[in-house]
């Protein structure tokens, strides 16, 4: 057993109104710069859709993510270490610009500088890349926003497979879902595993994966190898950027930024424990139905006292060790089982989860012909369709979104019946296999959402790597080179040094 | 004349690309990538930079093994002069039209597309020049060569590269009878040399072969050890 934490996150797709608040505060912080206009590290899609950039879930077209192949070997799906570096000179799964959208702004300077004209002066759109004007946009970051755009393009979407998808089609019967989207922080990244340079590094401490922008050499297997197309090329300076989990709010204990500005609360982050050593076993399961379970299996108990003690011989602080006991990462993924990754079919083993959201029951059902499940409505009468839910999450078993679906409505009738009646009907929590203790704890966390109970972040113990001292009057987070005091330990021309401490590789 | 360009020059254009090019990778190791502008335009690029990239890497190798291997060595093998050359013509002439081919798409490419043209830099373009004006002058030589097939001028070459390296001081002179356009393309070739660590050519040296045996797929990092 090899002991690691991670920071993993949870959004609860049940209270997400598509607001686009942590799009924009990522966007301001993170891509508001030469090259990365394109680029958003956190973006929010409308569901049923193609989403952004167009298709990125079929990887029958895109190539991203891992295959176990016919030997049982697990390996990128666009190829093992000789493919990718025959591809080198040209990759053939990269996305073009134009598969995200050609980032643009408009001449607003145009409405007050020009000069009398009859026609009202307007603010036509301009390329960020040639500078020249665009006749016609054709895509941008949300292209098919509330079901913008006919049904036959949105239902391309590759959550339908399997699913008689015409009557969604119908007005009576169409359903929509927001699916906020980032980084997954995975325990097995197809883009390090991609990275020919090896620049791209998960984190022993916390999980994140980061880009070494100096090691960075462009090129961009990273992005292809990515399934969730979650690494964007740099076109400027011409290095692969990504999410970065804000780790420098994350190392002193704040929230991403996403989450921290998130008006519906609807963002968890806390700790989780893995063993290290099942992630390969895990990715690697035979039937991509199993993959969901497999990664329940690699996340470790906090409360089991063997676990605590190889953490602390593995070098998990004391206070993460704490915080993974509280997380609530932990209780809605291991105790409650109400959270899922995202498409585990793509063997990376993404920490970056969803609680699946409730919708309305159908209008049939609700004229009578509703089927109930003891004193709740039958979850597969919900209008967002249950295998459309498990086709993202849990690479189409229904059972365990079921399950889920299940419990929140559990949760929603114990508190309904505590509330209004005064009563506290034990029962609605048997039935969904809970307890009242539960229900009240998952109410607590899910439904008030504390921002203290949201947030469970220990700070990371740079105190114990750096001197303070040589940081003192060093400069910031900056872009490009500012920072930069070069590779070697020493200097080329005389002088010490004092070098950035960066992580150093581990086995 | 000739001393300078071929006696004193190629010390100047190696000590400007080695000392530069080790400066870059020590103070702006950011800026070390092969720029690849592929994410921006597909058309031509996929076609363009394979046969570019092969044609130059074949030709690369020659040149690298044909030059500085010495001469001693090839008659040691048994290997004549004539035959050398004659591989040397045939591979070289075949490598050199695939990555002209493909060199000619990706100026075309870089030269007229709206994104690309936008996006590039002086140096982007000025090398991918230089590189396509240095496949022209070198396939050029190829109808010299097919003038005296023996390999004697060949050999030329071979005294004065090796005479460089060796610190000859007599390696100017054994060049100043060759053909002009030989000259042109020795003189070109040190130029790239020349200019190389201010351009994107850098992605060279970092071809990214260790790939092949890291240690399985994932890479991992800790402060932890860097605390040890």
């Amino acid at each position: 057993m090899k002991v690691r934490a991670q920071i993993g996150m949870v959004l609860n797709l049940d209270k997400c109104i598509g607001c686009h608040t942590c799009s924009v505060t990522c966007k301001n912080v993170w891509t508001s710069r030469d090259g990365v206009e394109y680029a958003w590290f956190n973006n929010v899609e409308t569901k049923p859709g193609t989403g952004y950039p167009t298709d990125w879930e079929n990887q029958a077209r895109w190539n991203g993510g891992w295959q176990r192949t016919k030997s049982g070997k697990l390996q990128p799906k666009q190829g093992g270490k000789w493919r990718i570096l025959a591809n080198i000179f040209a990759n053939p799964d990269l996305p073009e610009i134009d598969d995200y959208y050609e980032p643009f702004d408009f001449d607003y300077d145009h409405l007050k500088s020009a000069p009398e004209v009859e026609a009202f002066p307007t603010a036509r759109p301009r390329s960020k890349i040639t500078g020249e004007r665009m006749e016609k946009i054709e895509k941008g970051p949300n292209w098919d926003e509330i079901l913008g755009g006919e049904f036959s393009k949105r239902s391309a979407d590759y959550n339908f497979e399997g699913i008689q998808k015409e009557i969604y089609g119908e007005y009576e019967n169409t359903f929509m879902m927001y699916l906020p989207r980032l980084c997954e922080h995975c325990l097995n990244p197809a883009c390090a595993a991609s990275c020919p340079s090896g620049a791209i590094y998960k984190r022993e401490e916390d999980g994140i994966v980061l880009i070494d922008q100096e090691k960075c050499r462009g090129w961009r297997m990273c992005v292809s190898g990515c399934p969730y197309k979650k690494v964007y090329y740099n076109w400027s300076t011409g290095k692969s950027e990504k999410c970065t989990l804000c780790y420098p709010r994350i190392e002193s204990g704040n929230p991403t930024v996403c989450s921290e500005t998130c008006v519906g609360r609807i963002r968890y982050l806390g700790v989780m424990l893995y063993d290290a050593d099942k992630i390969e076993e895990a990715a690697n399961v035979a039937e991509t139905t199993d993959l969901y379970d497999a990664q329940l299996g690699v996340f470790l108990d906090p409360n089991d006292p063997s676990v605590i003690e190889a953490a602390r011989r593995d070098g998990v602080p004391e206070d993460w060790i704490k915080a993974a006991k509280e997380s609530p990462i932990w209780k809605m993924a291991m105790d409650w089982k109400v959270a899922f990754p995202l498409h585990p079919e793509y063997r990376t083993l993404p920490m970056v989860w969803y609680i699946p959201p409730l919708s309305p029951i159908q209008n049939a059902a609700e004229a009578g012909a509703i089927g109930m499940n003891g004193a709740m409505p039958d979850v597969r009468n919900l209008r967002i369709p249950l295998r459309y839910l498990a086709n993202m999450l849990t690479a189409g078993d229904e059972a365990p979104v079921a399950t889920a679906l299940e419990r929140m409505l559990a949760m929603r009738a114990y508190m309904r019946s505590k509330t209004v009646e005064g009563v506290i009907d034990e029962g609605i929590a048997e039935r969904v296999g809970l307890n009242g203790a539960m229900i009240e704890d998952m109410y607590k966390i899910m439904a008030l959402a504390d921002y203290e109970d949201r947030f469970v972040i220990p700070t990371t113990h740079r105190e114990q790597v750096e001197e303070a001292y040589d940081l003192r009057g060093g400069c910031g987070f900056t872009d490009s080179n500012g920072c930069s005091t070069g590779m070697s330990k020493g200097s080329l021309f005389g002088g010490s040094k004092k070098p950035l401490k960066m992580p150093e590789e581990v086995r | 004349m000739n001393n300078f360009f071929f006696g004193i020059y190629p010390y100047i254009a190696l000590g400007v690309g080695i000392m530069g090019t080790i400066a870059r990778y020590e103070r702006d190791p950011f800026t070390w990538k092969s720029s690849s502008s592929q994410l921006l335009r597909r058309k031509q690029l996929v076609i363009g930079s394979v046969l570019f990239h092969i044609g130059v890497l074949v030709i690369f190798l020659g040149h690298f093994v044909g030059l500085l291997t010495p001469i001693w060595v090839f008659d040691a093998i048994g290997v004549s002069h004539g035959a050398k050359q004659i591989l040397a013509v045939v591979a070289g002439g075949i490598a050199g039209v695939i990555a002209l081919t493909g060199g000619a798409m990706l100026f075309h490419r870089r030269w007229t597309d709206p994104r690309i043209r936008k996006t590039s830099s002086f140096w982007d373009i000025a090398i991918l020049a230089m590189l396509l004006m240095q496949l022209v002058l070198g396939i050029g030589t190829i109808f010299v060569s097919l003038g005296h097939l023996d390999g004697h001028e060949m050999v030329k070459f071979m005294s004065w590269a090796q005479g460089v390296f060796t610190f000859d001081g007599a390696a100017a002179s054994y060049v100043s009878d060759v053909s002009i356009i030989f000259k042109l393309h020795l003189i070109l070739g040190l130029t790239i040399i020349l200019v190389f660590p201010f351009t994107r050519l850098v992605h060279m040296i970092s071809a990214p072969v260790r790939y092949l045996w890291r240690p399985g797929y994932q890479v991992v990092r800790s402060r932890r050890k860097t605390a040890e």
